[in-house]
């Protein structure tokens, strides 16, 4: 079918202003960070034109940015994990099972994003401080502390997410495993989890990329030794000077994993998403 | 399931009693002895005359403006981008593969590149805006501090949602036949009409859920003016959520930050409410 005039003009004015749009941070972001600190203190320039790699060198000494990266990576790591295999349990007896109160499930998931997360965070603090008078366990200041946030960010969506998917699949493979003499558990893992690996990667992306940028809760509850990068990459600016080189560098190592893990996923997500609004 | 309610329900249980008392750091190790005060600081939340009820009052107003740009701007950016990128032409791939990048961003990082642009002597933007001659070289406007904090909040927060109706909007026009198109196109229906009644109605159901998670998402949002401006942020950029922080946070009146959160919530349930019933009911019109 060809293309109208108007189409194409619409076409290259769309792509043009929204490249622009998105490259021009980015862009600022590598150059910047490849200059010495005396040039981004001063007047702006496109071109980075006394080139260093010495941002990417300070920015471990610094902060203590290799133990931010591993309890990130930890955290991240077990927050998503815990959220998938949740996940797959509920989202499984969400659609298939027809229980009383199915129907207001949907709509409670999709009610737990209105919560504002300054309401949860002071409860949860304070529960957090209760529960380690009461029975020993260190939440506030642990990476645990932080991974159990993390799944009550992550999980409603997750599995509205993943049910959604697990409805596109036709229950008759279900049946058939049963007919075979399958149980449930079986089922579930052998025939119906390797159809559904799209949504199962969709949902790990999702739960590691909140947890990795997660900012607010992350502030209040970590300590000097649980701390992630999220909050570590704050550092940076100090009373005596704003290190804007090492932060935008600091910025970019930070980003680089996610973004070329996300990319390389985006299609898995991109199913599961559909998969789950479309319904 | 357990697990679910329990994490989710108990901190909202013991916020909601939290609003009702009188917390400030005296009770903060010993909360439950704190006085209990009825609504007594909903009613200070509520009394716009009074200096707290007022500037509550304001930061809901910004909010409200912050979200209709936001929502609005970041819907049609996306719907524009999925609509430019549904047929195949040469880089497709790749250009989807770039707009996706500000949503794979960790927010942190995103923000504080845009904050790092938004600086007033040193700034990317204004030495785009000035060598564009659009301000001189001594009027150089500030963007962090002052009425301009709305506009770079905003388009800050722009940038990071849009990438994320482009999604969900290339995800649901997956589902739209070719056909259609063909068959419009021999109709004489010029590209525009093509849009509004094939694309637009195709599109029903993951509008309403997009709209409504965007609404919820930006009204609720954070991250942005706290990275952006760094805790202190100017009054227009007085965003609801990070009012409701500083009061509990920075003046330590955490009875009265419940209380507004309270009131932040039913707020959000209503228009929640209203929106779905209004949308199930057309759906089952149509």
């Amino acid at each position: 079918m060809r293309e109208s005039a108007g189409m194409k003009t619409f076409r290259i004015v769309t792509v043009t202003v929204l490249s622009v749009f998105v490259v021009v941070p980015l862009y600022v972001m590598i150059t910047s960070a490849v200059k010495p600190l005396g040039d981004v203190q001063g007047q702006f320039t496109w071109w980075p034109s006394n080139f260093t790699l010495q941002p990417f060198v300070d920015i471990w000494k610094t902060v203590p940015l290799g133990s931010y990266f591993v309890n990130s990576l930890i955290v991240s790591t077990a927050a998503s994990v815990l959220s998938v295999i949740v996940a797959i349990f509920a989202s499984y007896a969400v659609s298939r099972w027809r229980f009383r109160g199915r129907g207001a499930f949907t709509t409670t998931i999709l009610s737990t994003q209105m919560f504002p997360g300054v309401l949860f965070l002071l409860p949860l603090y304070l529960i957090f401080i209760n529960i380690n008078q009461t029975f020993g366990i260190q939440l506030v200041g642990s990476r645990l502390g932080l991974v159990i946030t993390y799944l009550t960010f992550t999980l409603p969506f997750s599995v509205w997410m993943l049910s959604g998917y697990f409805d596109n699949i036709p229950r008759e493979l279900d049946e058939a495993a049963k007919v075979d003499g399958a149980s449930a558990m079986v089922t579930l893992f052998r025939v119906v989890l390797p159809v559904a690996r799209p949504g199962v990667i969709a949902v790990l992306v999702y739960s590691f990329m909140t947890a990795w940028g997660e900012v607010l809760f992350a502030s209040v509850l970590t300590t000097e030794s649980s701390r992630t990068l999220a909050v570590g990459l704050g550092e940076y600016s100090t009373e005596v000077n704003v290190y804007w080189n090492q932060i935008m560098a600091a910025s970019l190592v930070v980003s680089v994993p996610i973004v070329v893990g996300f990319l390389l996923l985006q299609r898995n997500f991109v199913a599961g998403l559909s998969a789950g609004a479309v319904k | 399931m357990v697990l679910e309610l329990f994490i989710h329900v108990a901190p909202m249980v013991v916020g909601i009693w939290m609003s009702f008392i009188k917390l400030t750091q005296l009770y903060i190790a010993n909360w439950s002895a704190a006085p209990f005060l009825g609504f007594g600081n909903y009613s200070v939340a509520l009394d716009f005359n009074a200096a707290q009820g007022s500037s509550l009052l304001r930061s809901f107003f910004t909010t409200c403006i912050f979200t209709i740009f936001v929502v609005g701007i970041s819907w049609v950016l996306g719907m524009a981008a999925a609509v430019a990128l549904q047929r195949s032409f040469w880089g497709r791939g790749f250009l989807r593969t770039l707009f996706l990048i500000p949503y794979a961003v960790p927010m942190y990082a995103g923000i504080i590149a845009w904050k790092f642009m938004f600086q007033q002597q040193t700034g990317a933007i204004n030495f785009i805006l000035s060598s564009l001659h659009l301000v001189g070289p001594d009027t150089k406007p500030f963007w962090l501090i002052g009425s301009n904090a709305l506009v770079s909040v905003i388009v800050v927060a722009i940038w990071r949602m849009w990438p994320f109706a482009f999604l969900m909007l290339m995800a649901g026009l997956q589902s739209v036949s070719e056909d259609l198109y063909e068959a419009s196109a021999l109709d004489g229906a010029r590209p525009f009409r093509q849009w509004r009644s094939i694309t637009l109605p195709s599109l029903g159901q993951v509008n309403t859920v997009l709209l409504l998670v965007m609404f919820l998402w930006t009204f609720n949002d954070f991250n942005t003016p706290f990275i952006l401006f760094g805790g202190n942020q100017p009054p227009a950029g007085d965003l609801i959520s990070m009012h409701i922080y500083n009061a509990s946070f920075v003046n330590l009146s955490f009875g009265f930050g419940s209380a507004m959160s309270v009131l932040l919530l039913l707020f959000l349930l209503i228009v929640t409410g209203i929106y779905l019933f209004i949308t199930n009911r057309r759906s089952k019109d149509a």
